[in-house]
């Protein structure tokens, strides 16, 4: 058959472009794990080969995009419902579940033996079980069944700067484990104020979201509680083998101007937030984001000035 | 209807083409690299034929 026999009804109009495969990877979380597993990788002590060192990051960030096609094809149901999400490649119609299936796991093989051959095999390890954690422990059982589903997945966004650090020492010791936590604690409180200014959306989906199984009002209390511990956790961290006076400043100004906000938002009810569009829920959601950002340039700039005497204490 | 040569969905199949050609092509070159650096690293050391013929 040649191409000119093809008639209309065999053509999909939304046929799939190289960018909406590229979009199952979610770049933007993509380029969270660059960047925290780039700190990882130059805040361990030992010097890694340049070409070794881009492998490593890219081979990571490809274990991550793999777990957000893999998370987009077990979601793609409630991936539909959402305002948030329903522009994404499947339930857009523009990728088939399948494709995105194959297309997780062949990343997934491929990212994790890549790994292991340009660095070592613990760290191609690790980055196996951060994608299993993810899709499985995460994605298909976590996530609809508890409202701590947001705290669980926060681990599998954390463990990037440590699977950094074991691809440069192929080792662990607890300075990566700082790293995590920072991660792993900034996580709830970023989610849990979009989920406040996203409020249909999980309700919709019916995904067990703090804010849907607890309500708002306890929604705005954990986001507070959490800030605290994150607040203490990251300061203190500036006193250990990773932070120093650069990390210690900025931690300093940010972890204030973070708890600021939370006390603004365990203060305010419902009634002020529709007042005003939720604008300050949305400016702690954005500055959550500079804030994650940040803290990790701050230890990579203390990392980086160590040759010269001047990171650390 | 037919296809004509310049339909929309034949840039599209093209651009997927060319970009999943590009990304093998980067692919081989970075494993080169690798390989290089690997190969040329201190820490490398052949493996002994000698011995493994003596045993």
């Amino acid at each position: 058959m040649s191409d000119a026999s093809i008639n209309a009804s065999m053509i999909r109009e939304d046929d799939a472009s190289f960018g909406d495969y590229f979009a199952l990877l979610k770049p933007r979380v993509m380029s969270l794990v660059v960047f925290t597993a780039f700190v990882g990788l130059m805040a361990a002590p030992v010097g890694v080969h340049p070409v070794i060192g881009f492998c490593a990051i890219l081979f990571i960030a490809i274990g991550g995009g793999a777990s957000g096609a893999l998370n987009m094809w077990w979601d793609s149901d409630i991936d539909q419902v959402m305002k948030r999400t329903k522009s994404r490649p499947i339930p857009a119609g523009k990728v088939d579940k399948g494709e995105a299936l194959s297309l997780g796991l062949a990343l997934s093989g491929l990212s994790v033996i890549m790994l292991a051959l340009a660095t070592n095999v613990f760290a191609g390890a690790f980055l196996a079980f951060t994608i299993f954690f993810y899709v499985v422990i995460y994605t298909m059982w976590l996530k609809r069944a508890t409202p701590q589903n947001i705290v669980i997945g926060g681990a599998a966004g954390a463990f990037p700067p440590v699977i950094g650090w074991i691809a440069a020492t192929g080792s662990m010791t607890i300075e990566p484990w700082l790293m995590f936590a920072l991660t792993f604690l900034w996580t709830p409180p970023h989610f849990w104020a979009l989920a406040l200014f996203m409020r249909n959306d999980y309700d919709m989906a019916d995904v067990p979201m703090l804010t849907v199984t607890h309500g708002r009002r306890s929604t705005r209390k954990h986001i507070l509680a959490y800030t605290v511990i994150l607040a203490t956790f990251a300061v203190a961290t500036a006193f250990t083998g990773v932070g120093g006076p650069i990390y210690l400043a900025v931690a300093l100004v940010l972890n204030a101007l973070f708890l600021k906000g939370a006390v603004q938002i365990w203060r305010r009810d419902e009634a002020a937030s529709e007042v005003d569009n939720f604008k300050v829920e949305r400016s702690f959601f954005k500055l959550s984001l500079l804030y994650l950002f940040l803290h990790f340039g701050a230890i990579l700039a203390e990392a980086l000035l160590k040759p010269y005497g001047l990171g650390g204490w | 209807m037919s296809l004509n040569k310049q339909h929309e969905l034949h840039a599209r199949r093209k651009g997927r083409n060319v970009g999943v050609g590009l990304l093998l092509a980067g692919f081989v070159v970075l494993v080169m690299a690798l390989t290089v650096v690997k190969l040329t690293s201190q820490d490398f050391t052949w493996p002994d034929s000698k011995s493994e013929e003596q045993n």
